[in-house]
């Protein structure tokens, strides 16, 4: 399902959060949005998932206005991956996984066993199957997010929104729930997510949006756009972009510097 | 993984008819607890009253005993029991906070606050539980006007004002009690705020039983999605469920329970904190399973508290005591042990 995002403007009090954000994704997207601490990117995921009501503006799922649809029809476009969190009640993973049935579910019913069925179908494709009765505050940080990551895809939402997925997982948990997130886009789920890792654009987005004080500084496939000068005008240090080879295959990397020879240098040893 | 769920479904059932058992256990041998001896047989004899076309009147010491006195106050600490103690998984479960009570709002506060000004004013026992109710109901209305009218964020509000409300109360009670009547009044406001189920009457129970039915269905019937609310606000918003709404049920429901609870009974802490931190350690996490058990184990709960209260010593010793004397080494133990999370 595509999303389109007409023209979003967001201020809290005097000061403007997001001015006249456009930018739109199609199916099987998979879009990075980039930008410093307190540009906006929380917000801008707060509008598309309907918890704060933009000033003005419009976004549209597959054509159907937002604010047409009701929480529960909501949920069934656009689902939520939150940061990695502590959880403060030790659900187990199967019982987190089903709660993203409920916006289907009669109000006064809870899941029924092909609820179960299906959601441990969705666990057994994440490759934490086996995990489905442990707490989720006894398993890793990448586990949990697969976990919410299931959850979210069991809520049958074609449109999923990722607030920085990785934040706070280690190197390797990093990469495999990167690594599902962008399989997510060839299924073709319309994946939203946001980061401060450029590299992460390169590797899993085919589109970026880097945002700089409300506004997009620019737009479009990571490889064109996020060059050095568009991310050291982002971020306020050197950003150095370059190729390193592994294997057969080349790939875009970044690496901020204080000093543009010392960078060369490290990336010549890469 | 088939058998794995159908495992954890069985060792649940197991265990609640486990404690199913246990509660008709505790509720008909409560009958033979006190310092008028029922037989088991007397019992049976006093209980075929209650058949629906058994229109006698009451014959006899031990079927008024059991019939009159002992039924509605152990239907009454049943009842109690499982209000108090759904009302504090309740409000646990919508603050995300497993060290919440069920007054945590001002309604205990509001409502002792209540019986100690309708003792002043020399009610009589209806007018103090009315006003009890009253103020109780009260109480939670203002902390809810407070966060409104907040700018803060919704819970943070609305347990500040809670707490404000609650201090309010709690120093208009300690002011009823400076100006009451030693003699009489004092010691009145004193035991009532202890808690205790010595006056209930066959009478008292619609009272009870008519708000804590009215707060406890709606909350059976909407156990999963209170599993939900203990996401956070913006987890439970993204699947579907309007949280202003919920969260307003489950503060109506659980208000109502604790109001008619501390408006009959007096002040009866612990019940709404240490049973749903057991009924997790039994049942996991989930709602579907927590409130029935909650219910189920907190009535069983004040029933053999109740049981104590009244046979230990010549007079009867108040359950707040009681329940603080069960409830905290019960709670430093959990502490102790981490209790909760041993088994997933």
């Amino acid at each position: 399902m595509s999303i389109k995002i007409e023209n979003l403007s967001v201020s809290y009090g005097n000061h403007d959060v997001l001015k006249d954000v456009s930018f739109s994704a199609l199916e099987g997207d998979c879009v990075a949005v980039l930008g410093p601490n307190g540009v906006g990117k929380s917000t801008l995921f707060r509008c598309i998932l309907g918890f704060l009501k933009a000033q003005s503006g419009e976004i549209f799922f597959g054509g159907k206005k937002m604010e047409c649809l009701s929480r529960a029809e909501t949920a069934r476009h656009v689902a939520y991956i939150p940061q990695f969190a502590e959880p403060v009640f030790n659900y187990t993973v199967l019982d987190t996984v089903l709660m993203g049935v409920t916006n289907r579910l009669p109000m006064l019913r809870g899941p029924g066993p092909e609820h179960t069925k299906k959601a441990m179908e969705i666990l057994e494709q994440l490759g934490i199957g086996h995990l489905s009765h442990r707490g989720t505050g006894k398993i890793s940080g990448g586990e949990r997010q697969l976990a919410l990551l299931a959850r979210a895809l069991i809520q049958d939402a074609q449109v999923l929104v990722m607030d920085e997925p990785t934040a706070n997982l280690d190197y390797g948990n990093r990469s495999r729930v990167m690594e599902r997130i962008g399989e997510l886009g060839k299924q073709g789920y319309t994946v939203i997510f946001s980061t401060h890792e450029p590299n992460q654009a390169f590797h899993y987005a085919n589109k970026v949006i880097a945002l700089k004080d409300g506004e997009i500084l620019t737009g479009g496939k990571p490889k064109e756009v996020l060059t050095g000068k568009v991310l050291s005008e982002l971020y306020g240090i050197g950003v150095h972009v370059g190729t390193v080879s592994a294997g057969e295959n080349e790939y875009l990397v970044s690496l901020p510097f204080e000093d543009a020879g010392k960078t060369k240098e490290r990336i010549g040893q890469l | 993984m088939k058998t794995e769920n159908n495992g954890a479904a069985d060792k649940y059932r197991k265990r609640f008819a486990v404690i199913g058992f246990a509660f008709i256990l505790v509720f008909f041998s409560a009958f033979l607890v006190g310092r008028y001896s029922v037989s088991l047989s007397g019992l049976f004899r006093s209980l075929v009253y209650l058949l629906p076309f058994h229109s006698q009147e009451i014959v006899g010491t031990e079927s008024t005993v059991v019939i009159l006195i002992r039924l509605p106050r152990i239907l009454a600490a049943g009842l109690i029991g499982a209000a108090l103690s759904t009302a504090g998984l309740s409000y646990q479960g919508m603050f995300r906070n497993p060290m919440v009570s069920p007054d945590i709002l001002g309604a205990s506060t509001g409502a002792g606050f209540g019986a100690a000004l309708s003792i002043l004013l020399g009610f009589g026992y209806f007018g103090i539980t009315l006003t009890a109710f009253v103020f109780g109901l009260s109480a939670v209305l203002l902390a809810c006007l407070v966060s409104r009218l907040s700018r803060l964020n919704a819970t943070l509000a609305l347990i500040l004002g809670g707490i404000m409300i609650s201090s309010l109360f709690s120093a208009g009670t300690s002011f009823i009690k400076l100006i009451a009547d030693t003699q009489d009044q004092l010691p009145a406001i004193t035991y009532w705020l202890m808690g205790s189920l010595t006056s209930i009457r066959q009478t008292d129970l619609p009272f009870i039983a008519i708000p804590i039915g009215i707060g406890l269905l709606p909350l059976f019937f909407l156990r999963w999605r209170i599993n939900l609310l203990t996401m956070g606000e913006d987890e439970a918003k993204s699947m579907g469920i309007h949280t202003g709404r919920l969260r307003l049920v489950v503060i109506i429901c659980a208000t109502l329970m604790t109001a008619a609870s501390v408006a009959v009974s007096g002040m009866i802490g612990w019940v709404g904190l240490v049973i749903p931190h057991f009924s997790r350690m039994i049942f996991g996490y989930d709602y579907r399973r927590l409130i029935p058990a909650s219910a189920l184990m907190g009535g069983v709960f004040l029933i053999v508290v109740d049981n104590i209260a009244r046979t230990v010593l010549t007079s009867e010793i108040p359950l707040g005591i009681l329940t603080s004397f069960v409830g905290a080494p019960v709670f430093i133990y959990l502490i102790l042990t981490g209790g909760e999370d041993r088994e997933h």
